[in-house]
């Protein structure tokens, strides 16, 4: 086991299958940084501190730094993996998936279906997503809720430095177009790794916290404040599940439906916005799948359907906090 | 460059199997037997066949909408193009694709598309792949004088040229995005290759109704390509003789302009003329391609006709996940 940060397990991830298997090439913008400029190539090595030191190891034709254009960087990845590749393009942030859309909804997630299934596109688009930098409405949105309603994407959302590792490298190694999606406020987030060629397989949900009177369902960020407000409560006797989707397509209903089947009691807790989302998702799954187990009407705790607003205040006031979970595994409780 | 017998023969009968093919479909389509949309390549055959003959099946090519003339110039089965066209569980992509969408990858085919400028983005990753390979293979970007339009086509054009791909676009002129005039719709002074041009690249014209033109054009910018120069973009001024659309009334052609692009501009036409003027075929050798080519087409829509149907069960197959 070896103890580093959420970005240091993407970085090591990422260098380790590129020495693995030589068709792992890494495209995107500022990933190498630098380029064109009196700093020289690695002046900066990708803004996340993803990328740091690939282009030295690796080279022009696998670490490739793009021009912005994320329509480009997509389909280029698109491109590549139906040659043979296995590209893993960059979006800096989550938010521009709105300017390479067409890439990921019309071309690769409908590729292997199309085509009749005779073709495979081994592409992974990780993206920096999430609120709680006070960076505004198009720096801050989690996406995976919309990318999850596109079929044909696997969407996988890390929680832990060991997550990264293993989901990236199942990611990497899938024959399929993989969103992976990072949260900012997790990068400098530290946990233990396992050693060797630790995978982690796509549609396994993580219990985190075993209770008996509520489930909690989440993803991402949202995971360590569940467990806090979980461990808080289980000083007080009430026991919550906390379930780590891990990734949200495919989704682990058998977690879900098993969990809520003994506590009774459904929460779902998201960043993303809540209409048409992941949440409501769940919420139907439980209401069509395991009814008869429900003892209180199930509630989800998200942002308001707004944009992500830039202010501190605004923007605390729109996320979810442990203050709001605790409040929501009250009101189940409290219910009739 | 005087080309043999051989490859002359062999370009003919790839141009009028894709004018057949065309043909055909135009008439079935009529018939209400086909479904959903397709979009003809009739009159720019030149153009497919003259880039395509150049191509091995390592090197990649990415179509539009308009694809079954790229698709067949790259060496997609006929017959199993027809098949999907009908939507036969026996078509190239097993009835789930359709016109828009045949794919070859075993042939270099990375698929028709049916986003206009979605193709050319991709094109460029294919070309990336391509030269960390390093034996020279190339990628082509099939576009129109609509996708020249696109946002993803100008990024892909600059993104080749700063990555060094090797990726060539080849756009071609057919003087109509859908339903709007070239005149109209592309800024540059009637003019697409300039465009290309200030993107950095070097820059080809040809003749988009003559093969020989084309071909001889492709030839010296494959070779140009193929010597690690990066990418390069080329125009070729052709011919839609149908609408956008099967269906299109083509309101928008002017007086007597489609009888005179079929009397004037048709690159059979005028491969005929002067390859049998110079006296490098004989008029019953094109005949015969031309017989043979009918009963390959008759046969391919018979055998669309009997093929099997896919049932409701095959809606989930080929999926990456299923729920």
């Amino acid at each position: 086991m070896a103890n580093m940060m959420y970005r240091e397990a993407v970085l090591r991830t990422i260098f380790e299958e590129m020495e693995r298997d030589e068709n792992v090439v890494m495209l995107g913008e500022d990933i190498v940084g630098g380029m064109g400029t009196a700093g020289g190539p690695e002046a900066i090595g990708g803004i996340w501190s993803t990328s740091t030191g690939l282009f030295g190891k690796f080279g022009a034709n696998r670490v490739i730094d793009t021009p912005i254009s994320e329509s480009a960087i997509i389909g280029a990845a698109n491109g590549l993996a139906l040659s043979g590749k296995r590209p893993i393009a960059e979006l800096m942030f989550a938010d521009f998936i709105g300017v390479s859309l067409d890439q990921i909804w019309n071309q690769m997630g409908k590729f292997r279906y199309m085509f009749g299934g005779k073709s495979k596109c081994p592409a992974v688009v990780r993206m920096a997503y999430g609120a709680g930098f006070n960076a505004a409405p198009q720096h801050s949105q989690s996406v995976h809720s919309l990318l999850t309603s596109m079929p044909g994407l696997k969407v996988v959302i890390p929680s832990t430095p060991a997550d990264v590792v293993g989901l990236l490298r199942t990611a990497i190694r899938d024959d399929d177009p993989v969103m992976f999606l990072e949260h900012k406020a997790l990068y400098a987030t530290k946990g233990e790794v396992p050693d060797g060629d630790y995978t982690i397989p796509f549609g396994h949900a993580r219990l985190t916290r075993a209770g008996q009177d509520v489930t909690i369902v989440t993803c991402g960020l949202m995971v360590g404040f569940c467990e806090r407000v979980a461990d808080k409560l289980a000083k007080e006797g009430i026991g919550c599940d906390v379930i780590d989707l891990r990734t949200t397509s495919p989704l682990d209903e058998e977690a879900i439906l098993d969990s809520v089947e003994v506590t009774g009691r459904l929460i779902v807790v998201d960043e993303s916005t809540p209409r048409c989302s992941i949440a409501t998702d769940i919420v139907a799954l439980v209401a069509e799948k395991a009814y008869s187990s429900l003892k209180a009407p199930s509630v989800m705790v998200m942002p308001p359907h707004t944009p992500v607003p830039f202010a501190r205040e605004l923007e605390s006031a729109y996320l979810p906090s442990t203050d709001k979970i605790e409040a929501a595994v009250r009101k189940i409780l409290a219910w009739r | 460059m005087q080309l043999s017998r051989d490859v002359l023969l062999r370009a003919y009968r790839q141009m009028k199997v894709i004018r057949e093919f065309e043909e055909r479909l135009h008439t079935e389509i009529m018939t209400g037997e086909i479904a959903g949309f397709t979009h003809l390549y009739c009159g720019q055959e030149a153009v497919a066949v003259g880039v395509c003959e150049h191509l091995d099946s390592v090197d990649k090519i990415i179509s539009t909408h308009r694809g079954h003339g790229h698709c067949i110039a790259k060496g997609c089965d006929v017959p199993t193009m027809m098949k999907e066209i009908w939507g036969s569980s026996e078509g190239t992509c097993k009835g789930k694709g359709g016109s828009m969408h045949i794919a070859d990858l075993d042939h270099g085919m990375l698929g028709a598309n049916g986003i206009v400028g979605g193709g050319a983005p991709i094109a460029v990753g294919a070309a990336m792949a391509a030269k960390i390979d390093g034996k020279g293979k190339v990628s082509i970007a099939f576009s129109g004088d609509g996708a020249c339009n696109q946002g993803t086509t100008f990024e892909a054009m600059n993104m080749a040229v700063v990555t060094k791909a090797p990726c060539i676009f080849v756009f071609e002129n057919n003087h109509y995005s859908e339903h709007t005039g070239f005149d109209y719709a592309v800024g540059t002074n009637l003019d697409i290759a300039s465009r290309a041009e200030a993107f950095g690249m070097k820059v080809w014209r040809g003749n988009g109704v003559d093969f020989f033109s084309v071909h001889e054009t492709m030839r010296e910018v494959l070779e140009y390509v193929r010597a690690g120069n990066g990418p390069a973009a080329v125009e070729f001024d052709t011919e839609r003789f149908f609408g956008h659309f099967e269906g299109d009334p083509q309101r928008y052609r002017g007086e007597g302009e489609l009888d005179r692009i079929r009397d004037e501009r048709d690159c059979l036409k005028i491969f005929r003329e002067k390859v049998t003027q110079a006296k490098l075929l004989e008029g019953a050798d094109l005949d015969a391609v031309d017989a043979d080519v009918m009963s390959l087409i008759e046969a391919s829509v018979e055998g669309a006709r009997a093929a099997p149907r896919p049932t409701a069960e095959d809606v989930l197959t080929d999926v990456y996940i299923s729920y």
